[in-house]
């Protein structure tokens, strides 16, 4: 059994004992990098009081989703952490995901319990080919299964935010991946405004907004801090937790990956800047953090998991994700339809 | 998950991860398996030089046809993936 150091020998930590789980209020982003500063044997204690925060403002419950590419590879846009760019030498070929697949998947998905099931295209923003594959795509899963749909599909115009909104589209994920500091090193493509004007009109649209970070790109800490500040500022309803799995052919290729007790730290900072958000487990936390660190963050603040595979990666089996709620007595959130 | 063992697009003398061609230098014996072959699920890694390569293909599909070295083209869903040669069809995991 681990011996938890007492979050008295950690201000800060003793400062968000305060602010942030008794007064609901995030903490600033000079705050976060000092949690992201803290020493190890801080992490559990770090890690647990996140953990309690989650649990008096998010409940126990916790968000099972499925997500699946409809368009795979071939985006014009040069984010360097990112298989799908058509702009890197990558191995990922383009490929176009058919309907009755797509159902079958959602169909599996909400056979695990989970509620979400996310719609991913690999694009700078949708055409009309694309918009209408997803307007097809919604109608026939809506006809055979019971799960919330959420789309991905880059940048939109006012349009096509109102088009998804009326088509029963309940949340979308526009990531801002790093913070604005860092976006420059990372992509060149697109601003950061680009982005953040995307979430402003989701949320505008009463979609519910997904908006992810992906740590250890080689941003600095004060950078991760930045960007967790950043992130909370725009109150997303989801933040989706990527850690960088270097891929082939990219850019990052070569960066180291991520240490997992920085991971932790930056779990238990995250829910600390936002203490009501879903902060869910996404892509690379089985190289990262292995299973036990898994573990460790669905006990530091996390409560919302990816089940199963990614977009080009795999995940975790789903049943060992499902088993581990269960070993955890964490209840898989029921499905609500918001719309 | 029982792979579909109509095509053999997985096995051969292509790297899954990488692509490149297996050398042909053979087992020397020690601790590591009685042969030169390492599994990584249903896919085959020869030689030590893909070793890593044999580790990334747990957590990832493969991307090259064992068979000609072509990209493949690849569907991951939530609980299985697909992985397509032109020549030498289609596997699902
Ligand atoms: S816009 Fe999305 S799919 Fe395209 S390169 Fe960037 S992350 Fe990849
Ligand atoms: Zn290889
Ligand atoms: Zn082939």
């Amino acid at each position: 059994m681990t011996t938890i150091s007492p979050t008295t020998e950690y201000p800060i930590l003793e400062t968000a004992r305060q602010q942030v789980l008794e007064d609901g209020i995030g903490l600033t982003e000079a705050q976060l990098l000092e949690v992201l500063r803290l020493p190890d044997p801080a992490v559990p204690a770090a890690l647990e009081l996140a953990h309690q925060v989650r649990l008096k403002h998010c409940g126990e419950d916790v968000e099972v989703e499925g997500i699946i590419s409809i368009k795979t590879g071939g985006c014009p846009e040069d984010c360097h952490f990112c298989s799908q760019s058509g702009l890197f030498d990558s191995p990922v070929r383009g490929v176009w995901l058919d309907i009755p697949e797509l159902v079958r998947a959602a169909k599996e998905t909400a056979a695990t319990g989970a509620t979400e099931f996310c719609i991913v295209a690999a694009v700078r923003g949708p055409d009309i080919k694309l918009m209408n594959q997803i307007k097809f795509a919604i109608d026939r899963i809506n006809e055979e299964v019971d799960i919330n749909i959420a789309c991905s599909l880059g940048m939109l115009t006012q349009r096509q935010v109102d088009q998804l909104a009326s088509w029963g589209v309940h949340r979308y994920n526009h990531n801002l991946e790093t913070a604005r500091s860092y976006f420059p090193q990372v992509v060149t493509t697109h601003s950061y405004e680009e982005r953040l004007e995307t979430c402003a009109m989701v949320k505008e649209a009463g979609m519910e907004l997904c908006c992810g970070a992906l740590i250890g790109m080689g941003e600095s800490l004060e950078q991760r801090a930045e960007l967790a500040a950043q992130l909370a500022a725009l109150e997303p309803h989801e933040v989706p937790l990527n850690f960088l799995n270097p891929r082939p052919g990219t850019p990052l290729e070569n960066q180291q990956l991520m240490d997992g007790k920085d991971a932790l730290r930056a779990i238990a900072a995250f829910r600390l800047a936002m203490p009501r958000t879903v902060l869910r487990y996404a892509g690379g936390r089985e190289l990262t953090l292995g299973d036990l660190g898994t573990r460790e963050g669905l006990l530091g603040g996390i409560n919302a998991v990816i089940v199963g595979n990614y977009l080009t990666t795999l995940g975790r089996p789903a049943a060992a994700d499902l088993t581990l709620l269960v070993d955890l007595n964490m209840p898989i959130k029921e499905l609500q339809k918001t719309l | 998950m029982i792979p579909n063992r109509s095509t053999s697009s997985l096995i051969g003398s292509f790297c899954g991860h990488c692509g490149e061609l297996y050398p042909t230098e053979t087992f020397d014996g020690g601790s590591a398996p009685p042969s030169n072959v390492l599994q990584a699920g249903d896919v085959h890694v020869a030689g030590t030089a893909h070793r890593e390569c044999a580790a990334r293909l747990q957590l990832e599909p493969p991307r090259y046809c064992g068979q000609c070295g072509r990209r493949l083209k690849v569907q991951v869903s939530p609980h299985a993936w697909t992985a397509s040669c032109s020549r030498h069809g289609t596997v699902t995991s």
